[in-house]
């Protein structure tokens, strides 16, 4: 009797799941559903990689996680020293300078409050591209009746609510942006058709538009390091490898001619 | 001691190993007195560069074991401990990932070559039948590598495929069970994945590695004109246009070897995922079963099969579409092992074959990479009748080849290699 009823237990706990799943379809990581802005990481700018790191501490990592980069390789990296590192990147007291770049926030907690936990950033611009992080902290708008108040642009229906809105401001959305094409500006006319212009300022930030995109691109940057910090080891020692090995085609090219001379075709 | 008639040396170390063991005979069998044609061109390297890549994948391969964490709940963090923590990690990964994919180019370019100059026929065959059953074991064992990162495409891939062996009927879905180990893919056929990548299979490439060098060696190198070297021997036994493979070919494959590396070394620390066509983006998701990715393609080395596949929208013989489609894909690959036994030319080389031999080639060349393109591809409707012409094709290639192998004229081949 206590069995079957368990059986039923977990029958509509599946059965729960599975219309958490049907309805919640915006909730998961979804592909992009609009155009994306394009940004092209640099780095090797380090100003723009020490501000990526503080907001995404600051802003990010209360919710989300690096969890497969730790604090002192972030450091390393970047060249921050340890004591900046402990003093402002890392926030919980449970965590130390070598730790990984977790946070507070259980799997459980945050699925609670947001329907599904929030991913881990780690790998984020590898699975999904850094144009698209990009586009998507620019693509923020207010919507009544979404949850958070805001929608996305490139991600229909997000159920993250606006992590930045301090910095950018609210922007309602005036036109679609993903239906306007791009055109270049016409002198003698003067219209220029941007999708940017189909979002139009609610309420200001603390950030100008122009900052906000640094900002931004900052960030984007920062996750773009973080998502394969072995890169900066593999552009020290990328071109020291191919110079060896082209030294090693010059003599093995002339060690072949050399034998080979005495073979008539 | 041992037998007289072996190549021995004169005195000292050599002569005692060579009293116990046939070193100096193996050496002279199979590098110093290997007569190789002096003919081979640039599709020859490609030969020499598998066993390279051979060896590559299994010196990275062993010490990416070393850190791997083979399990569903620690195998993803794994792979980036690897990729962050573990000294030269990143590099051992990425030439490993990379190795695999220049594995199916060098051996794609090698099956060619074989296909041009004729090298499965008499008496030929079974180094192309080892060969073949090498280029299975190497898919098995690619397929199963990357299963281990266990990301979105290493779990929704081996999903697929794996789901092939259940549209096989009436046992089908048993099979398909008893290959996972569980209901769906899980730890455990991560498990079992990880024990037949790094021990079964290598294994069993190794010995076809010997078998296929064996098997050429007892019966010598074809070569770009398909003439037969050892027709024209000089007066001690040599043949006229053989050269000892080593030095001739040790040092010529050594420059290949430096182009090779020099490409190689490009994309490993330049692009490694290769835009997602060697390391798949989604597969730096952790695997999840509740979450199906949109758009599920194998890696860049199986998608001319996977199009085939799914070209097959239609029942026949009263066998269902979806079984139909393996039967194909199967089809496909199996008929491969029977080449030697379709080409009926009394030439080999595709240089004095005629223009229909030459067309077919070419046809069937083009007809690969668009299914293969076409594999990697979401499908469409227009999409799925360009898959079915060209799997069409194809098949016809194979097909057809005893007729217009037999019917069409050839040019008289030399007498002697023509450089």
């Amino acid at each position: 009797m206590q069995n079957s009823s368990r059986k039923g237990d977990r029958l509509m706990k599946k059965l729960l799941l599975a219309m958490i799943i049907a309805l919640v379809p915006g909730l998961v990581m979804a592909a992009p559903s609009g155009k994306l802005d394009s940004m092209k990481p640099d780095l090797y700018d380090f100003e723009s990689l020490h501000n990526g790191a503080r907001l995404f501490v600051n802003y990010c990592m209360g919710c989300h996680t690096a969890e497969h980069q730790r604090f002192s390789r972030t450091a390393e990296d970047l060249g921050i020293p340890q004591d900046v590192i402990e003093e402002n990147l890392i926030l919980s007291p449970q965590l130390a300078y070598n730790d990984h770049m977790l946070n507070g926030l259980t799997r459980e907690d945050g699925a609670a409050m947001f329907g599904t936990a929030p991913p881990d950033l780690s790998l984020i611009t590898r699975s999904h591209g850094a144009d698209y992080i990009y586009s998507l902290l620019r693509g923020y708008y207010v919507e009544e009746g979404r949850p958070f108040g805001v929608n996305n642009t490139v991600f229909a229906d997000i159920g993250m609510p606006h992590p930045l809105v301090h910095l950018q401001g609210e922007y309602e959305l005036i036109c679609d942006p993903n239906e306007v094409e791009v055109k270049t500006t016409d002198p003698l006319k003067g219209t220029v058709a941007d999708p940017r212009d189909c979002f139009s300022e609610v309420r200001a930030g603390s950030l100008s538009p122009a900052e906000y995109d640094q900002a931004v691109y900052d960030l984007t940057n920062f996750m773009v390091y973080v998502a394969e910090p072995s890169k900066y080891q593999s552009d020290r020692l990328g071109p020291k490898v191919l110079v060896f090995i082209f030294v090693f085609f010059i003599f093995a090219y002339l060690l072949k001619k050399e034998y080979w001379r005495d073979i008539k075709h | 001691m041992g037998n007289p008639n072996r190549a021995k040396a004169e005195k000292g170390l050599m002569r005692w190993i060579d009293d116990r063991f046939p070193a100096t005979q193996m050496w002279e069998d199979h590098l110093s007195k290997y007569y190789a044609p002096k003919n081979f061109n640039f599709w020859y390297f490609f030969g020499s560069l598998a066993l390279l890549v051979l060896v590559n994948q299994i010196i990275t391969g062993i010490w990416l074991t070393m850190s791997y964490n083979p399990s569903a709940e620690g195998a993803f963090a794994s792979m980036e401990y690897i990729m962050r923590d573990v000294e030269y990690g990143w590099l051992l990964r990425y030439m490993h990932t990379t190795g695999a994919s220049a594995f199916f180019v060098v051996i794609y370019l090698h099956m060619l070559r074989g296909m041009m100059y004729g090298s499965y026929q008499k008496p030929r065959e079974l180094i192309w039948i080892f060969g073949m059953c090498l280029y299975l074991a190497l898919m098995a064992e690619a397929f199963m590598g990357y299963m281990l990162p266990w990301g979105q495409m290493s779990y929704w891939g081996a999903q697929v495929i794996i789901s092939l062996f259940a549209a096989i009927p009436l046992i089908g879905p048993d099979l398909a069970q008893w290959v996972r180990g569980d209901y769906l893919i899980s730890g455990i056929t991560l498990n079992r994945f990880f024990a037949l990548h790094v021990v079964a299979l290598p294994i069993v490439i190794l010995g076809l590695v010997v078998l296929h060098i064996i098997a050429l060696h007892e019966v010598g190198s074809n070569n770009p004109d398909g003439v037969e070297i050892k027709d024209n021997l000089d007066e001690n036994g040599v043949p006229k246009d053989g050269i000892p493979f080593h030095p001739y070919y040790t040092v010529k494959d050594l420059v290949g070897v430096a182009v090779f590396l020099f490409v190689f070394a490009i994309v490993v620390f330049y692009f490694p995922e290769m835009g997602g066509f060697f390391i798949e983006h989604p597969n730096f998701i952790p695997a999840d079963p509740l979450t199906t990715p949109d758009h599920i393609a194998p890696v860049w080395y199986f998608t001319p099969f996977y199009a085939i596949l799914r070209a097959i929208t239609f029942s026949l013989f009263g066998l269902e579409a979806e079984f139909l489609g393996v039967v194909f894909m199967g089809a496909a690959i199996a008929i491969l092992f029977v080449l030697p036994w379709l080409d009926r030319s009394p030439v080999r080389s595709i240089r004095y074959k005629g223009w229909m031999s030459k067309l077919a080639l070419i046809l069937f060349c083009i007809s690969f990479v668009v299914l293969g393109v076409l594999g990697a591809l979401p499908s469409t409707p227009i999409r799925t009748v360009v898959a079915q012409i060209c799997t069409a094709i194809y098949f016809l290639y194979f097909i057809l080849m005893p007729f217009y192998t037999r019917i069409e004229k050839c040019k008289t081949p030399p007498e002697r290699v023509t450089g």
